[in-house]
């Protein structure tokens, strides 16, 4: 058995230790977002957030993550309630068919929490290693700008809330 | 007069329904009757598009696949407008075999066409008829009711809801002209309406097959021959069996599969089943170096598609021949599917996109009747045209019937969908053409060598399951599709006005590797060839290269996209770029008849390694009467990146017996390090005509837009597809 931590959830798995995360998340726990593109870490679509990190979750083996935090597209926000960065890539609607999206969220939003005003060149770089063959790049660049516009005025308003 | 005519309708009062029969004034049916417009034609009822039940709730219903090109929101749009029902109100039904019409396949930018162009019609209609209940049931002339967020509204105020107007349904047949709306007066259509799919899929919703999850679904992995043609012979089944989590080993002749309870248990028999298969393979390829004579030596069923004035006269000014290499769809999801084999019926969730062609394709494969089977279309990852989607679906119900009750969730492995997947065809072209004193093009001539552009089902033969069986289906023969739309012919006639012209298809039935429809078809590298080409002659003729296209061309519509798309890139004739940059630009309308696409381009050489940079691109787009303005705007977007990619870079490879390019490092795509700085898309809106589809038009112009930019900026012209950084580089080292 392995404990791993989804989402701010602790869930109890009886996964064989060399199972990829990927398949946890899909399988075990039927979390949608994190796709299967390649099974090799070459595209980026199963890209979910561990520890802080962006993480190719088809190549990590549920073994390496005990005790470790996972996010996952789910564990950022709801269709009812969306997280900025969901928010940015709605209004630019970001997506054609959508099958890279989640990865590439996750991979800008790692590089959002620990860089807030990344440059166009710093985004193009961190996203280098996700392909999308829709051709919505542009989209999804202007979807991360916007994903850090959107979450520093979060963070203002926050701050006025705590001041009051 | 009122389009619809009601004159001898009657209403069969009692059951509660509106039914409504009417026929057409004799003056006009002593006429031919005339065409019903879109796919009205394939399902003349209203109610196969619209239903509306007594709640006043409405479906739309479509034959057609939402393929992540924003169909679903754009047919949405159409009913909402016509019908006078808010947006968000609808529900839409897309491709399945148990409940919408048979539109053959989503393909051929023909969605909005077919299916948009029916479903307007069948909403107008019905709103028609609705109007014309009020009218009877208040007693008031239709010309004094108006309707209003899914209710008529009379003089005095009273609403009747749609819901209580229509009783228990309106089972009427189409006419051929509907009262459609005053394009001046849309409120929806036009409008750039959020994509309805996009929030779901950005919230990890249930948006795909992939995430399908039935109670007790079992996950299967096929084990593939390592190459075309391979036979197997020895595998170790029963030592697989005995693997954790294993529930069956399906073998049929060639086609090998492994069930497991869990996915990645799956994953792991099938490596292990692999290597306890062996094959013959044979060495059957032919040599990827040199593509264009193996075109060439492969032989062809020759047809002239055009000849006019007395081509071949006139001293050749130029000649040139270009290629294009066999390139991947390379999906980013790998195909996938889940079958279910109850009580006798088989029902497949499959991203295929033609649940009817498929379905027989499978019940073919099956020995079943189609009326067993049953194909319901779930988005999958973008397909792009014929991809591993329709074998996937065959593999799935395969397997499912070895374990009835049971449904398996059936997906291929990266290196399965790159080996496996029908390839965009290899092609070449050969022009020569002859510029007058004028500076005018007085002589065209282009040939075209192209194996067939879809190998699609139809018969179980094009599925790989029903090909690797012990009883094996035979490949169909290929055939070349007719014009006026065309396969490898597929705009290989060119829209310029030439006095003397002719083009030869070189229709080539042998298939060394397995392809089918990709995006734009020909048109791609036709298109490619074309405008590169008529780059060259506008550099003969010391022309500029876009007053040059004005000269040839007459389309008043295509006049109007070429100007709008140098206006807004400020293209101006002799206008120097920066060193190691060129501007480039192309023209053509998508199939000589659906959407007009001008596409300029501006690109950056580095002359030490030749690596190209597109920095900005600036299209313009005509597709007739726009529905979606932002959808229209990310398709074209989507087309002068995919198609830059396959421009830049792509090429299947492989070795005499098998293919080589089986994951992304082995076929490159695209990146953000090359993205460029820019890409603006101008549309020209043409209300109240008709609807073109915009999902196919840009792939051409952007390949030739960027050659022509490459060329401007090293002063050399390739003419062989991809145009790699080594051949950039050897161009301008030579």
């Amino acid at each position: 058995m392995i404990t791993l931590t989804v989402n701010g959830r602790d869930h109890r798995l009886n996964a064989d230790p060399d199972t990829p995360l990927l398949y946890v998340l899909r399988e075990d726990l039927a979390l949608n977002a994190a796709k299967f593109g390649c099974g090799l870490g070459q595209c980026g679509a199963c890209t979910v957030i561990v520890d802080g990190k962006a993480v190719l979750s088809c190549v990590t083996p549920v073994l390496l993550l005990e005790g470790k935090k996972v996010t996952t597209l789910e564990g950022l926000g709801t269709i009812a309630d969306p997280a900025p960065i969901q928010r940015a890539f709605i209004e630019e609607q970001a997506a054609q068919c959508g099958f890279c999206i989640a990865g590439m969220v996750m991979r800008a939003q790692a590089l959002l929490q620990r860089n807030a005003r990344p440059t166009d060149e710093q985004i193009r770089v961190e996203l280098e290693s996700h392909l999308c063959r829709c051709g919505t790049h542009m989209r999804i660049l202007r979807a991360v700008h916007r994903a850090a516009k959107l979450m520093q005025s979060a963070d203002a308003s926050d701050g006025q809330e705590s001041v009051r | 007069m009122n389009p619809i005519d009601l004159n001898r309708r009657q209403m069969l009062a009692g059951s509660g329904a509106l039914v409504v029969s009417f026929s057409l004034r004799p003056s006009v049916a002593q006429e031919q009757p005339a065409k019903l417009p879109g796919s009205l034609r394939v399902a003349p009822f209203l109610d196969s598009w619209i239903s509306i039940d007594a709640g006043g709730n409405i479906t739309v219903f479509t034959g057609k696949a939402e393929l992540g090109q924003g169909l679903r929101t754009a047919v949405l749009q159409i009913a909402a407008e016509q019908l006078d029902v808010p947006f968000a109100s609808l529900s839409l039904v897309t491709a399945d075999t148990g409940r919408t019409a048979n539109e053959g396949y989503t393909s051929g930018s023909h969605s909005m066409d077919d299916s948009g162009t029916a479903v307007q019609h069948a909403a107008a209609q019905m709103r028609a008829l609705l109007l014309d209940e009020a009218g009877r049931r208040v007693g008031v002339p239709v010309e004094n009711l108006r309707t209003e967020s899914g209710a008529v509204i009379a003089p005095d105020g009273t609403r009747l809801g749609y819901g209580d107007l229509i009783g228990a349904g309106l089972h009427v047949q189409a006419q051929p002209t509907s009262p459609l709306k005053d394009p001046a007066s849309y409120t929806i259509i036009g409008k750039p309406v959020p994509r309805v799919d996009i929030p779901g899929k950005l919230a990890g919703g249930a948006a795909y097959v992939q995430d399908i999850r039935l109670p007790g679904m079992k996950h299967a992995r096929v084990v593939r021959p390592p190459s075309y043609g391979a036979r197997m012979m020895t595998c170790d089944i029963a030592a697989i069996e005995k693997l954790p989590g294993v529930v069956k080993v399906v073998r049929d002749g060639n086609f090998l599969a492994v069930v497991a309870d869990k996915e990645f248990q799956a994953v792991k028999a099938m490596m292990a089943l692999s290597a306890a298969t062996t094959w013959q393979e044979r060495a059957g390829l032919p040599d990827q170096d040199d593509l264009a004579n193996v075109l060439l030596k492969l032989g062809s069923q020759d047809s002239t598609i055009l000849q006019h004035g007395t081509p071949g006269l006139a001293p050749v000014t130029l000649q040139a021949s270009y290629s294009r290499p066999y390139q991947s769809h390379g999906s980013i999801g790998p195909s996938c599917a889940v079958a279910q084999m109850v009580d006798g019926a088989m029902t497949v969730w499959t991203h295929t996109q033609g649940v009817y062609p498929d379905r027989q394709g499978i019940a073919e494969m099956l020995r079943m009747p189609p009326a067993k089977v049953r194909l319901i279309h779930v988005e999958g990852s973008g397909c792009y045209g014929h991809n591993g989607a329709d074998d996937a679906a065959a593999d799935a119900a395969l397997i499912a019937r070895a374990m009835p009750g049971v449904p398996v969730r059936l997906q291929w492995m990266r290196e399965q969908e790159h080996a496996w997947e029908p390839f965009g065809p290899a092609m070449l072209t050969r022009l020569k053409a002859s510029v007058g004193a004028e500076g005018k093009i007085t002589d065209w001539h282009f040939e075209v060598w192209s194996n067939t552009h879809s190998m699609r089902p139809g018969g179980a033969g094009s599925l790989l399951a029903a090909q690797h069986m012990e009883n094996p289906f035979a490949v169909p023969a290929p055939k070349p599709l007719p014009l006026p739309e065309g396969g490898g012919d597929r705009n290989a006639i060119p829209i310029y006005a030439f006095p003397n012209a002719k083009v030869v298809h070189h229709f080539i039935p042998k298939m060394p590797l397995r392809v089918s429809a990709m995006r734009a078809l020909g048109a791609y590298h036709n298109v490619f060839s074309i405008e590169s080409f008529m780059d060259e002659l506008a550099s003969a003729a010391a022309t500029d290269p876009v007053e040059f296209r004005l000269k040839h061309l007459d389309d008043p519509r295509g006049r109007d996209v070429i100007a709008k798309a140098a206006q807004a890139f400020g293209w101006q004739p002799g206008r120097k770029p920066s060193e190691d940059h060129g501007y480039g630009f192309a023209f053509a309308r998508y199939k000589n008849l659906a959407a007009y696409c001008a596409i300029a381009t501006e690109v950056e050489v580095d002359r030490d390694t030749g690596r190209p940079r597109l920095i900005r691109a600036v299209a313009a787009v005509d597709a007739g009467q726009v529905v979606n303005p932002d959808g229209i705007a990310n398709q074209i977007e989507g087309a002068i990146l995919q198609s830059m990619s396959w421009t830049l870079y792509e090429s299947v490879t492989f070795d005499d017996t098998r293919i080589t390019s089986i994951d992304w490092q082995t076929y490159p795509i695209l990146r953000f390090n090359a993205v460029p700085d820019q890409i603006e898309v101008h549309i020209i809106n043409r209300p109240g005509q008709p609807f073109l589809g915009s999902g196919e038009t840009g792939q051409g112009p952007a390949a030739a837009s960027i050659a022509n930019a490459i060329a401007h900026a090293t002063g050399k012209r390739l003419r062989n597809l991809p145009l790699t950084r080594k051949r950039i580089k050897d161009a301008i080292d030579a």
